[in-house]
C-alpha cells in the first residue's frame, strides 16, 4: 500500500530566538512614559514572520489537509461560506456597547438561532451565553442547583454512567457535587443500577445519547421516569447530538436541560482550544432560570432581556461567542431542516460503513449497529507485542489523523472512530485499506512510526514527568 | 507473558499481596503496570487510614489514563512507599520490589484466604 505521504519538515529557530528587540531612535513620547528598555520581541522583517508561520502550518495537520476520524470530537469539514459570513463588516465592525436599536440585525440573528436550537433540541428556551460545551454543562448544572434550592431541596449527588465524557465528572466536581458512577450493561445504562442509585439525594442524571460507544440509549424515556420519580432532573450532554439531529430530540426523551456544541454539530471550526459555543436549552419549567441576557422580540424589534425571574445570573461577558453563533446560524439556514437530517443520516451511515469494514481487522466489543461513531479494541495487537498507540502512530505515516485512543476506559486498548458525514466513500475505503495494510506490516515498522511526519515519535512520559510549559522555562 | 510470582496472592483489581506475620505488603502487578503504560504520578493512600476491601485508596496516573487504587483487603494502612512520589517509574521498573505501595495490618483473615493464587490470577488475565 502507498505510503507516499510526507509532511513538510523544516529546521527552524523559534521566532523568539531570531534577534533582539529594537529601540526607536527618536522616540516622540515624553520621557516619563517612553520605554527605557527594548521590548523582548525580536525585530524582524514582516515576510520572515509570514514564512515562519506558513512553514509551521505545513508541518501541521488539519481537517483541510486530510481525514480526521477523532472519535467524540466530530472533526467534520467546515464549509468556508461560514467564514465569509463571519468576516462581513456587519459581523465584525460592531461593539457590544452599541445601543440595541443599532444592532437589530444582530439581535434578530441571535433570536432566530435561539428558536432554531430550541426546536432542534425539543426544548422550550435557549440561552446562547456559554462559550464551550463544558461551559454549557456547568451552566446547566447551576440551573439544576438553583431549581432544587428554590424548592427547598438539598440534593448533593449527580449520577453518571461509566461511558460519560471526561468533562461530565469535571463539571460535577467543579460544583462540589458528589459523583455517583453507575456501571453499564452491554454498553448502555443499566436501568436496575439507575433505579438503585436514584433517590432523595439525586440532583441530576447526566448522559450523552448516543453514548461514547456510539450506542443509542433506547431506554432514555424509562431513565427519565426513574430520575423524575426520584425528584431529580435529567441533563443531556449535546456532544453527540449530530447522531440524532432532525430524527429525535432530547426533549422527546423527557430531558430537562441540555447543551449544544455549535462548534461540532453545526459546522464551525474547533480544536486547538476553540473558539467554541455551548448554548443551553431548558424545559418551560426551567426557562426563568437561564443565564442572562437572552434575546426577546417585542413588536417589530428585538431587545436583550436581563430580567428573568430566577436567573442564575451571568456566565460570560456580553452575549456569547457572537461570530461562532453567526456561523452556526448560517449553517442551519443553508442546510435547512432536511439538510440537517441528511447530515445525521450520512454521519450514521459513514460510521456503520467503516465499522463494517474494520470490525474484522480489530475486535468490536458490544453490539454492532452504531450511531455516528464506534469503538474498536486493539487487544489482539498484544500478540504481536504492539499496542493501540503504535497503530495510531503508524496511521499518521499514511496521511491520516489518528482516532481517539484509550477512551472510553471500559474498552481495553480502545480506538474510537468518528468518520463524520462530510467524508466520501473513497476516503473511508482508503482509511480502511491503510488499517488493514498496517496489520500486515512487521512490528519494527509499526513501533518506529511515525516516519513521514514533521516530528517523529515524541517521549510523552518525559513530557509529563519533566514539563517545560513555556519558552521562559527553557534551559 | 507477564511475570506472576508463585509466592504472592492476588486481588481482582490487579494488586499483588505478600503476607508476613499478620501484615501484608501490596502493590500492582506486572500486568497492571504494563496495561497502564508509563506511570507519571502516584497519590498514595494515607498512613493510619482504616480501609475496607475494594475501597479507593490512592490514585495512579499514567500517560494513558488516571486510575483509582483499591485496598486489596480490609485493615489499617501502617506504612506507605513515599519513594514513589518522587519516582513513580519504580512502579513500572520493579512492580514487585521497589514499586511496593503500602503495608497494611490485616483486618479480616478470611479476606486474605479468598485472595487469588498465582494460578488463578493467571487465568483472570488470560
Amino acid at each position: 500500500m502507498n505510503t507516499d505521504y510526507r509532511q513538510a519538515r523544516y529546521k527552524m529557530d523559534l521566532l523568539m530566538e531570531r534577534g533582539e528587540g529594537r529601540m526607536l531612535k527618536d522616540n516622540p513620547l515624553p520621557e516619563g512614559i517612553a520605554r527605557k528598555k527594548a521590548p523582548d520581541i525580536p525585530d524582524l522583517p514582516k515576510h520572515e514572520v509570514v514564512r515562519y508561520f506558513n512553514r509551521l502550518s505545513q508541518m501541521n495537520y488539519g481537517i483541510d489537509t486530510g481525514f480526521y476520524p477523532l472519535g467524540s470530537c466530530t472533526m467534520k469539514y467546515n464549509p468556508k461560506y461560514t467564514e465569509k459570513l463571519a468576516s462581513l463588516p456587519e459581523a465584525t465592525d460592531i461593539h457590544p456597547y452599541h445601543p440595541e436599536e443599532f444592532s437589530q440585525g444582530n439581535l434578530e440573528i441571535m433570536w432566530e438561532l435561539q428558536n432554531s436550537l430550541a426546536e432542534l433540541g425539543g426544548m422550550h428556551s435557549v440561552s446562547l451565553q456559554p462559550a464551550a460545551g463544558a461551559h454549557g454543562e456547568i451552566t446547566g448544572l447551576m440551573i439544576a442547583h438553583q431549581y432544587h434550592k428554590d424548592n427547598n431541596e438539598e440534593r448533593n449527588e449527580i449520577i453518571l454512567p461509566d461511558t460519560a465524557h471526561g468533562t461530565n465528572p469535571a463539571s460535577v466536581s467543579m460544583l462540589d457535587y458528589n459523583l455517583l458512577e453507575i456501571p453499564s450493561k452491554e454498553g448502555c445504562v443499566d436501568l436496575d443500577a439507575l433505579e438503585e442509585a436514584a433517590g432523595d439525594n439525586t440532583a441530576v442524571f447526566m448522559i450523552t445519547n448516543p453514548n461514547t460507544l456510539g450506542l443509542f440509549e433506547k431506554d432514555a424515556c424509562q431513565m427519565a421516569e426513574i430520575v423524575h420519580d426520584a425528584g431529580g432532573l435529567l441533563y443531556y450532554d449535546g456532544a453527540n447530538l449530530n447522531a440524532i439531529m432532525g430524527k429525535t430530540t432530547p426533549g422527546a426523551m423527557d430531558f430537562d436541560i441540555m447543551h449544544f456544541n455549535l462548534h461540532k454539530t453545526f459546522g464551525t471550526p474547533h480544536g486547538g482550544g476553540g473558539p467554541g459555543s455551548g448554548p443551553v436549552g431548558v424545559t418551560e419549567e426551567l426557562a426563568s432560570y437561564l443565564p442572562v441576557p437572552i434575546v426577546e422580540k417585542k413588536g417589530d424589534g428585538y431587545r436583550l432581556n436581563y430580567d428573568l425571574e430566577n436567573t442564575i445570573g451571568r456566565v460570560k461577558g456580553f452575549y456569547g461567542n457572537w461570530l461562532v453563533l453567526l456561523k452556526a446560524y448560517g449553517y442551519i439556514l443553508k442546510e435547512g431542516k432536511d439538510g440537517l437530517e441528511r447530515a445525521t443520516e450520512r454521519a450514521v451511515l459513514n460510521s456503520n460503513y467503516l465499522r463494517e469494514k474494520l470490525q474484522g481487522v480489530l475486535d468490536l466489543p458490544y453490539k454492532p449497529l452504531r450511531k455516528h461513531e464506534f469503538v474498536l479494541s486493539g487487544k489482539r495487537l498484544k500478540d504481536k507485542g504492539l499496542k493501540t498507540k503504535d497503530l495510531a502512530k503508524r496511521l499518521l505515516d499514511y496521511g491520516y489523523h489518528a482516532p481517539t485512543i484509550y477512551f472510553p476506559l471500559l474498552v481495553d486498548e480502545a480506538l474510537m472512530i468518528e468518520p463524520t458525514e462530510t467524508e466520501s466513500k473513497d476516503t473511508l475505503d482508503g482509511f480502511a485499506e491503510a488499517f488493514a495494510s498496517i496489520m500486515d506490516e512487521d512490528e519494527e515498522t509499526i513501533k518506529e512510526a511515525p516516519k513521514n511526519t514533521a516530528v517523529g515519535r515524541v517521549d510523552e512520559t518525559k513530557a509529563i514527568r519533566d514539563s517545560v510549559l513555556s519558552y521562559m522555562m527553557r534551559d | 507473558m507477564s511475570e506472576i510470582p508463585d509466592d504472592l496472592k492476588y486481588g481482582e483489581e490487579h494488586e499483588w499481596v505478600k503476607i508476613t506475620d499478620g501484615k501484608v505488603r501490596y502493590g500492582i502487578t506486572e500486568y497492571a503496570q504494563d496495561e497502564l503504560g508509563d506511570i507519571v504520578y502516584v497519590e498514595l493512600p494515607e498512613e493510619g487510614e482504616e480501609v475496607k476491601l475494594g475501597d479507593m485508596a490512592g490514585v495512579i496516573e499514567s500517560v494513558k489514563a488516571v486510575s483509582d487504587l483499591y485496598a486489596p483487603i480490609s485493615g489499617k494502612i501502617i506504612e506507605v512507599n513515599t519513594e514513589l512520589e518522587a519516582e513513580p517509574e519504580l512502579l513500572n521498573e520493579d512492580p514487585y520490589g521497589k514499586g511496593w505501595i503500602a503495608v497494611m495490618e490485616i483486618g479480616d483473615e478470611s479476606e486474605v484466604e479468598s485472595l487469588l493464587s498465582a494460578q488463578e490470577y493467571k487465568e483472570l488475565i488470560k
